[in-house]
């Protein structure tokens, strides 16, 4: 941070940091890389204090105090790593570990799903110490195809209510019950596809547990390899949101939103998150088509194809007058498309017979 | 836009009108509700009770095609109850005093005989977008797919105007463009009347500058717009290669369409899917989709982003570039040796000076929205800070005129077609997702429950609508997001093509179809 930005200082483990007026201590301690744990931690939203793994000692405290929800204050004196802070932080991984069925998930579940997985091995906390009943109950009825519903892995974070609340504002889900009875609900413990859920997402890619996971991204679980993550756009809409796509094995297997993607910070909606497969699709053009005597399409090599649509034009040209070839650009390739169709027009005839697919 | 997306969570009085932003923009719109959500005040005019119109403050269910008219009584009211910002008025723009006397002859009273939405709720909606500190307006093609389409984005910019809502942070007029890049097909100079980055073709110097680009001297004249290409096909246009479109299912008049296309004597289609529209052509090329193609695109909000390439093609299909380029090299056309998509795209930038701070590798982390006129420069967020391009805004005088079809014995019904969330545009990639059709498995005509009874229809039974065109057949879905007297489809599906009844007028200036307007009779079918 600039130094000459900031507000006021505070002291973090010992050394003296520069706090911006309003910071929580978890975000001045984000920024030091201190890596405090978290569970029910998304920095998009509204922090809650529910986890409580991001306790920290505040000297002249009698007990430590939740940093995401704590804003730093002028001259505080913070500690966030100590045997007190360790094993508490220890114990609740050990008491949220005992009561989830599944421990380990695949990484294709979502964003955040191997968040507990990696505090439980932080920690050294699978010990299942405090192993008994489990809490949540899982909606197998819930049969749409997008997401999984399997709450006997949930922890209560609320991460997927807060998100559809107030990153979505959708309030689709909700709690119902206290303690260890709280189970994630819609409105009338229905089907996602009978509540307000518009099928974002965003509540699986925020989960830290897999409970709820991305159904189409698991369908490619037995895809071998590893899994490749590559940067680009969503092809839909015009905000143009940031994803990231996941392949193995030379396939699109899941997208995941970018949660630093310029337009979109990380929200997607049913199109972007889930509708990415038609890209292997069956009926995918493979090899060029050309027009055979009998009226049919058949198909071709590239140098018969290129030939066929040259001559054509040529053709065009000279029996008819240049203006006499129209080109139709793309508003779905990219630019490189739409460039090159415009300057094979004006380049190759002289003309402006040039236009895209925005008027319908 | 005029303004970056990041600003929609900035305004404090929201003015959404033609846009379904919920079902069309879905991240867009979640920007909205946190507006509202931290206090902003929004207003929405739509003729559909839409999911942006139940979370609105003021609806104002606007009779389709009746914008201009809801419009200038706003401006009235702002005139009259004294929301001039007369600075602004003063010191960037012209003809501001025409303007208000103008409109002082459209009081809502008037407007409400047109648009059928109270006169109270106009006054009360022009009162808080004219007292706003920050007022944004958002459109889509609820505005433009009109014959009227360049008089209602007039009378919008009018509207910022005449309060100053344009060139700050939170303000703006604020179009939401519908495919991910059909902002960069016209920055790419895919345009009759500009070549790229938007520079006139009627403009001596740019063709002197493209003639020495292209080694080629380009007419110093307008082309067609693709409307009119599409009318002279068999006549003056013989020849024609559309990439990535499928025209006959997303335009309007689908006969007269298909017919255009089939008269052509050598028809090529660049496509991924064998669609409605490649199932025509002469040559069918097989295109790289998304994922498996590097390039670029630019959105709504003018940001240039890029596309990367994440799996492999099936079988011989190549990017679109290359597919174009080496038909030119067959025609021996000299100046199309690319070789890659960066080679492509940093020609552009030599070229347009919108681009001319831009390369493939500066945009890799897609920070720059257009104009970027030299390397140095940061990007331009927010357009029309300080000055507008031309100078000064100029307001036009806009009088409201009827849709080309208005409703009558025989068609007294008024359909609008549109989006729905699930499914985008023809389906030819939605359709082709697994999973979509759990959400939205067929098309269904939008009708009033009292409209149901009256009509003789039935919930889920089948009906057919006629328009002067032909008819279509479709089943009934009685809900009230429609008012009595308009119903409401989408035209991604195939098997209900509405676009066979759609095309009955043209904006005379963008030749956009009035897509948004259609009488239709409405009958009951077995």
């Amino acid at each position: 941070m600039d130094r000459n930005q900031y507000d006021y200082e505070i002291t973090l483990d010992g050394e003296r940091v520069p706090v911006t007026r309003g910071e929580t201590i978890y975000e001045v301690s984000e920024r030091h890389r201190k890596s405090i744990p978290t569970l029910c931690y998304d920095p998009r939203l509204e922090p809650l204090g529910a986890c409580r793994l991001c306790i920290v000692e505040i000297e002249g405290a009698r007990n430590p105090v939740a940093s995401c929800t704590t804003v730093a204050q002028p001259g505080m004196k913070v500690t966030t790593k100590s045997a007190r802070l360790e094993m508490h932080r220890r114990v609740l991984m050990e008491m949220v570990g005992s009561e989830n069925r599944d421990l380990d998930v695949d990484p294709l579940s979502g964003y955040a799903s191997d968040e507990m997985a990696t505090l439980l091995d932080r920690y050294d906390a699978r010990t299942k110490r405090f192993a008994g009943s489990r809490s949540g109950t899982s909606r197998p009825d819930d049969d749409n195809p997008f997401i999984l519903r399997d709450y006997e892995n949930c922890i209560s974070c609320y991460r997927c209510v807060r998100v559809c609340a107030e990153q979505e504002g959708d309030y689709a889900i909700s709690m119902m019950n206290r303690g260890f009875e709280t189970q994630i609900t819609t409105e009338f413990e229905g089907l996602l596809k009978d509540s307000a859920c518009t099928f974002c997402g965003q509540c699986i890619q925020t989960c830290p547990t897999g409970a709820l996971a991305d159904v189409k991204a698991l369908a490619n679980k037995d895809v071998p390899g590893e899994t490749e993550k590559t940067r680009t756009v969503c092809p839909y809409c015009g905000v143009g949101c940031s994803v990231d796509v996941m392949t193995r094995d030379d396939k699109v297997v899941g997208i995941l939103p970018a949660m630093d993607g310029p337009a979109n910070k990380g929200a997607l909606c049913v199109k972007g998150q889930f509708a990415f497969d038609f890209v292997s699709h069956p009926e995918r053009l493979a090899a060029p088509l050309v027009r055979g005597d009998d009226g049919e399409l058949h198909e071709t090599d590239w140098d018969t194809a290129l030939d066929r649509a040259a001559t054509g034009f040529a053709q065009a040209a000279e029996n008819h007058g240049r203006q006499s070839v129209y080109g139709i650009a793309s508003g779905r390739a990219p630019h490189e498309a739409a460039y090159m169709m415009q300057r094979f027009i004006r380049g190759g005839f002289g003309t402006n017979q040039i236009d895209n697919c925005s008027r319908a | 836009m005029s303004n970056p997306l990041d600003d929609m969570e900035k305004p404090d009085v929201i003015f959404c009108i033609g846009t379904n932003m919920t079902e069309c923009h879905p991240v867009a719109a979640t920007r909205i509700k946190r507006a509202i959500a931290k206090g902003a005040k929004l207003i929405v005019a739509d003729p559909r009770q839409v999911a942006l119109a139940e979370l609105a403050d003021i609806h104002l269910p606007l009779r389709v095609g009746s914008d201009v008219s809801l419009l200038l009584a706003m401006a009235h009211v702002i005139a009259r109850d004294g929301l001039v910002d007369e600075a602004f008025l003063e010191e960037r723009t012209t003809e501001g005093t025409k303007f208000l006397d103008h409109v002082a002859e459209y009081p809502p009273e008037w407007a409400e005989s047109i648009t059928g939405v109270d006169a109270k709720l106009i006054e009360q909606a022009a009162q808080w977008y004219g007292a706003a500190e920050r007022g944004a307006i958002y459109y889509t093609l609820g505005i433009t797919e009109h014959i009227c389409g360049v008089d209602n984005v007039q009378s919008l910019c009018n509207l910022a105007l005449v309060t100053g809502n344009i060139g700050r942070e939170g303000t703006g007029i604020n179009p939401m463009r519908g495919q991910n890049n059909i902002q960069g097909a016209g920055d790419c100079g895919a345009l009759p009347n500009n070549y790229p980055g938007f520079q006139s073709v009627l403009d001596p110097a740019n063709q002197a500058k493209f003639a020495e680009a292209y080694g080629k001297e380009v007419d110093l004249e307008l082309g067609p717009t693709k409307v009119q290409a599409l009318d002279m096909c068999g006549d003056l246009i013989r020849a024609m290669i559309i990439n990535g479109e499928n025209t006959v299912v997303t335009d309007p008049d689908r006969e007269h369409c298909e017919h255009a296309l089939k008269s052509l004597d050598h028809f090529v289609v660049i496509d991924i899917f064998l669609t409605e529209t490649a199932k025509l052509a002469d040559v069918v090329l097989p295109a790289t989709a998304w994922a498996e193609t590097d390039g670029v695109c630019a959105n709504t909000e003018r940001r240039v982003q890029r596309l990367r390439k994440a799996v492999t093609p099936p079988g011989e299909a190549k990017p679109d570039w290359w597919i174009v380029s080496r038909i030119a090299q067959r025609m021996g056309l000299e100046g199309f040796t690319f070789n890659s998509a960066k080679e492509v795209f940093n020609e552009l930038c030599g070229l347009s000076p919108i681009y001319a701070g831009l390369d493939w590798d500066r945009i890799e982390r897609g920070e720059y929205l257009w104009p970027v006129p030299h390397k140095e420069h940061k990007g331009t967020p927010i357009l029309h800070r300080g000055e507008f391009e031309n100078g000064r805004g100029i307001f036009q005088l806009i009088e409201y005129r009827d849709p080309a079809e208005t409703i009558s014995p025989e068609f007294p019904v008024w359909l609008t077609t549109g989006r729905r969330l699930a499914a985008y545009h023809t389906r030819t990639q939605t359709g082709r997702s697994a999973g979509i059709d759990y959400l939205l498995s067929e098309e269904t005509l939008e009708v009033n429950p009292s409209d149901v009874a009256t009509w003789g229809l039935e919930d889920g039974g089948w009906c057919t609508l006629t328009s002067p065109r032909g008819s279509v057949r479709v089943k009934v879905e009685s809900n009230k997001r429609s008012p009595p007297g308009t119903v409401f489809v989408s035209f991604s599906f195939d098997d209900v093509p509405v676009n066979v009844l759609t095309g009955g007028g043209y904006d005379p200036v963008t030749h956009t179809a009035e897509l948004k307007v259609c009488p239709v009779r409405v009958e009951p079918s077995l």
